[in-house]
């Protein structure tokens, strides 16, 4: 983690499934998003897909108790809920592409004010690592992203423009970093919470682009 | 009487392979990974390889030294992948791939992941090139035909056909019927419509023919062409840690079938 301020990794996502609505399907990609499956969604039923095929997994096993021809599309070995299917890889993207999926919650390097956001390539690399990211990116009928609120080197992800290449264009809704709850919004980007130990002038520092922000902001809403 | 698809080993199943062929590697996560016909390829020696699989290596419930894409990488039988993956996916990784990538001595097409499976899905369908919405706008799709459907741009992706497909399946019957188990299905039964010559290892021991319920299987065996049994370890390679894989014979071999 770049900066141990703020929320953790798990707060995060608990915040953004606070989004979910009942009956919704959501698939989370790698790295962060996947902690977005151990939430407690109360009485929602909440369905995840993943691009491997898996439709319906719920929490990780518990270690000793994996089963291990079922894991979700970031390898980790997860549990079956009742009411769950398994498809083929072409089907789950299908599934996808013809927008079955309600959100999809990315990890990105770069995140625009105009929606555009950046996971597949750091800058110079040979090669990248796209996974399902475009696919979801363009199809899903939400993309919400959590991420750092800076890079390893403290520069900012937020951004004007992406400077590295994009994964799609005009699509992200919502950003969750440690610092704060952000919103992608006609006018631009706004900051809609605030973690509980950092302060306005401190995102304002560490983002790259103009935010628009409320006279009074609100904290990150957290359970418990 | 027609030729059994049961082969006697992994070696024999790939023994007439030749050289510049394309070969699709079933598996996602080290699930349905054909790790035992990665390692048989490998020793058999086919060079100027053209490799498509989601990624380059497995994931990490896979033994340090089993058999991967990397196997073949290294023994540079491999001249081009076609993946969703041709770079790490955390700072910390590093990929063999990588180091012969970066060096020019291995072409690299990088593919969406939904975009790869439509496009062998298409080969195996008989449809030569679709439209899709993945990729639209990125670096991916410059200089590439787009075309507007109902006011949204597509990009045009042509069939991915492959000579080969080398996957992994839980059960099979002896006409090639197979069965996948949980996330084992991914890729597999694509490449395999996808593949000229279909090449499986098998789980379970090979069925009588007609032992799977019609309703039941998952590919048909008219995709399906050599099957082989993987032999319990060390001689079979098996995604899992050594109490499990002993558990698993002895609940095999007491018949909890």
């Amino acid at each position: 983690m770049s900066d141990a301020k703020g929320l953790t990794r798990q707060q995060m996502c608990d915040r953004l499934a606070m989004e979910f609505e009942d009956g919704w399907i959501v698939n989370l990609g790698i790295g962060i998003p996947t902690l977005c499956s151990n939430c407690d969604f109360g009485d929602r039923q909440i369905i995840f897909h993943s691009e491997n095929g898996v439709v319906g997994y719920g929490p990780l096993t518990a270690p000793g108790r994996e089963d291990l021809h079922l894991v979700n599309a970031g390898g980790q070995h997860v549990t079956m809920n009742p009411g769950s299917a398994i498809v083929h890889h072409a089907d789950a993207f299908g599934m996808i592409r013809s927008g079955r999926i309600d959100v999809t919650v990315l990890g990105a390097y770069e995140v625009a004010e105009n929606g555009d956001f950046a996971n597949w390539k750091m800058g110079g690399q040979k090669g990248g690592g796209i996974g399902g990211a475009m696919d979801l990116a363009a199809c899903a009928k939400h993309v919400f992203v959590a991420m750092e609120q800076t890079t390893r080197r403290g520069g900012p992800r937020l951004v004007e423009r992406c400077a590295i290449p994009v994964t799609a264009k005009g699509v992200v809704d919502l950003v969750i970093t440690n610092y704060g709850l952000f919103a992608i919004t006609p006018e631009g980007m706004a900051l809609k919470e605030i973690a509980p130990d950092v302060s306005v002038d401190e995102v304002k520092a560490t983002t790259g682009c103009n935010l628009i922000i409320p006279s009074e902001v609100p904290p990150v809403r957290l359970r418990g | 009487m027609p030729k059994s698809k049961i082969y006697p080993s992994f070696d024999a199943a790939v023994a007439d392979i030749p050289d510049n062929v394309t070969i699709g590697f079933g598996g996602f996560a080290v699930v349905g990974q054909p790790v035992n016909l990665y390692g048989a390829l490998a020793k058999q020696g086919a060079k100027g390889l053209t490799c498509v699989s989601n990624g380059t290596r497995g994931g990490s419930t896979l033994a340090e030294d089993a058999p991967t894409m990397e196997a073949l990488i290294k023994n540079d039988q491999v001249v081009k992948v076609v993946c969703a993956f041709t770079a790490p996916t955390r700072a910390s990784q590093r990929l063999v791939f990588s180091e012969y990538y970066e060096s020019g001595r291995i072409d690299a097409e990088l593919v969406p992941q939904g975009t790869l499976a439509e496009r062998m899905r298409a080969a195996g369908s008989g449809i030569p090139a679709f439209y899709t919405p993945a990729a639209v706008g990125t670096e991916l799709a410059e200089g590439r035909e787009t075309r507007i459907f109902n006011g949204r741009e597509y990009l045009l992706e042509e069939a991915l056909p492959l000579d080969y497909a080398f996957i992994r399946a839980y059960q099979a019957d002896a006409f090639g019927n197979l069965r996948f188990r949980r996330s084992q299905r991914n890729f597999n039964p694509i490449m395999a419509m996808a593949a000229k010559v279909t090449i499986v290892e098998v789980e379970e021991d090979i069925l009588p023919s007609g032992a799977i319920d019609p309703d039941d299987v998952h590919l048909s065996g008219i995709y399906v062409h050599r099957l082989v049994k993987v032999p319990p370890p060390p001689e079979g390679w098996w995604p899992m840690r050594p109490a499990e894989v002993a558990k698993r014979n002895a609940e095999l071999q007491g018949g909890a079938r």
